[in-house]
């Protein structure tokens, strides 16, 4: 696959080398490597003797620790505090795992998540990633783009939105049985469809070179960079191509909070909080936070603000 | 019930305003705990919300304490009346630790970022009340205060009443989503306001 370019670090903020490949005891491989998900351990150990030779690897920024990316984290089926997740996520046992294309596609398809890894591979992609909560990460992902499998299911005409549909297993997720004082379950997502057919757009199945946790959305989820992450839907089980604007969980929670686009704008405050700065998770101190002003698109403007010439960025949020 | 057993005076080798203290500095060990972890770097990947919110908890179930002595003393007849002080001054200590950890530490004394924080958000607004109204009454918890206030200081010091109304709010709406824990806390302090309105009358009877 060709690659596809996307905003660079500066040279300041890139992490050596040498430490970043000695804290990954288990490589990824270069970029375009493919990986299978299961056993990844061995093909990434096969994988390590070509590290060295990736000299052009691509990183945006610092990456945030991967102890931080796999404890820190918003997956409410798990529970609300960040911690949860790691810690509530032992009872789900997402393999054998399948992911149903359907609605209004040529191709309608439930594919088994290896024939997925066999059809599109992996490749690793280096995205910042901003919480609608006003803090961030960088985050290496693997996974393959949206775009390749929307394309293999062949979308018909009048197709304008993709729906996303996470898994809803309440017995081995402890927040899908609180009732009243959590979302309605199961936890839907979705796009426009030029949005979803953006290069950037990913399906990942893995972060740090290895399968997914459980806690970070196993085994496949969504990330779209410039949005708030909670677009980013976790443990997918359904895509749906369809002709109107489906729901999104938090904007069923609280339409006036969450929009369904939900593009990160440093000018459109959250109605509860300002979104014009964020605390850099990783960073910092017990007594200093590290903070960043926030970016229109999160940095990508260049690549996706093409997609809402015309539209008023406040009223459609 | 037709007795209940009046608590016996054991004895103490320490006087009244010694364990008064002890029971302060003992309490503020969790606060000790969470910043030493915070500095060794063992209290997760954001420590300072950690500290943050763990204080803040705190600092609502010392109020809540605080406030039970009383219905604890009448209805159950167990006597910490010694220890309400020391508690309602924990709840001041964790709710100022809580606001030094928001606008210090978090928000980096950045007027800007405060001024926006404060006009959008009510629940900081109940935060922020609830915070005067605790700094007003640790303030006026000197004996000295007590004695120059006179009649004055138990309809002002019953203003804690109204701070922990303005905690429920704080803590309830705070979240993305309705949480479980503030709503116990809710619960707890509904159950102290509701003790508070039995006539005096009426205690005998319980």
């Amino acid at each position: 696959m060709a690659a596809y370019r996307y905003p660079q670090p500066r040279a300041s903020e890139i992490t050596p080398r040498s430490y970043f490949l000695s804290r990954r005891a288990v490589m990824a491989g270069v970029v375009g490597t493919t990986l299978a998900l299961a056993g990844s351990e061995q093909v990434a150990q096969a994988a390590t003797g070509t590290a060295q030779n990736a000299s052009g690897w691509p990183a945006p920024e610092k990456p945030t620790p991967q102890n931080d990316v796999t404890h820190y984290n918003n997956f409410y089926e798990f529970g609300t505090d960040k911690g949860d997740p790691a810690e509530l996520s032992g009872a789900f046992k997402p393999l054998p795992w399948s992911v149903q294309i359907d609605g209004l596609v040529d191709n309608p398809r439930t594919w088994a998540l290896e024939d997925l890894l066999k059809q599109f591979g992996q490749e690793e992609r280096l995205y910042r990633m901003r919480c609608v909560e006003a803090w961030s990460m960088v985050i290496p992902w693997n996974g393959f783009s949206l775009a390749a499998l929307l394309k293999a299911a062949a979308p018909k005409m009048g197709a304008r939105y993709v729906a996303f549909t996470s898994v809803l297993r309440p017995s081995e997720m402890p927040g899908q049985r609180r009732g009243l004082f959590a979302l309605k379950w199961p936890y839907v997502e979705g796009l426009r469809l030029d949005e979803a057919m953006h290069p950037l757009t990913l399906l990942a199945t893995g972060v740090y070179g290895e399968a997914l946790p459980t806690q970070n959305g196993a085994p496949i989820r969504l990330v779209v960079p410039w949005k708030y992450g909670f677009k980013g839907i976790k443990s997918i089980t359904r895509i749906t191509v369809t002709d109107r604007q489906p729901p999104t969980s938090w904007n069923l929670m609280a339409p006036e909070e969450y929009g369904f686009y939900a593009n990160v704008n440093p000018a459109v405050d959250h109605p509860r909080w300002s979104q014009a700065s964020e605390q850099i998770i990783g960073e910092g101190s017990l007594f200093h936070t590290a903070r960043k002003p926030t970016q229109l698109f999160n940095g990508y403007a260049e690549q996706v603000a093409g997609l809402y010439q015309g539209m008023d960025l406040r009223k459609d949020f | 019930m037709s007795s209940i057993p009046s608590p016996r005076r054991r004895r103490s080798r320490f006087s009244p305003v010694t364990r008064q203290v002890l029971l302060y500095l003992f309490f503020l060990l969790p606060a000790a705990m969470d910043i030493a972890q915070g500095m060794a770097g063992t209290l997760g990947p954001n420590p300072t919300s950690a500290c943050l919110h763990d204080f803040g908890r705190y600092a609502f179930r010392f109020l809540l304490v605080s406030l039970a002595v009383t219905p604890l003393k009448r209805f159950v007849g167990v006597d910490i009346m010694l220890y309400r002080r020391p508690l309602g001054l924990l709840a001041f200590t964790y709710a100022a630790l809580h606001v030094f950890f928001y606008v210090v530490v978090a928000r980096h004394l950045d007027t800007h970022i405060l001024w926006q924080d404060f006009s959008s958000r009510p629940f900081l607004t109940f935060g922020v009340l609830t915070f005067l109204i605790l700094a007003a009454l640790a303030s006026t918890s000197t004996r000295r205060a007590i004695r120059a206030l006179g009649r004055k200081w138990s309809p002002l010091h019953k203003l804690a009443y109204l701070a922990m109304i303005f905690a429920c709010i704080h803590y309830s709406i705070a979240f993305k989503t309705w949480h479980v824990e503030p709503f116990i806390y809710t619960v707890i302090a509904i159950c102290v306001l509701a003790l508070r309105m039995v006539p005096r009358s009426a205690r005998r009877k319980v």
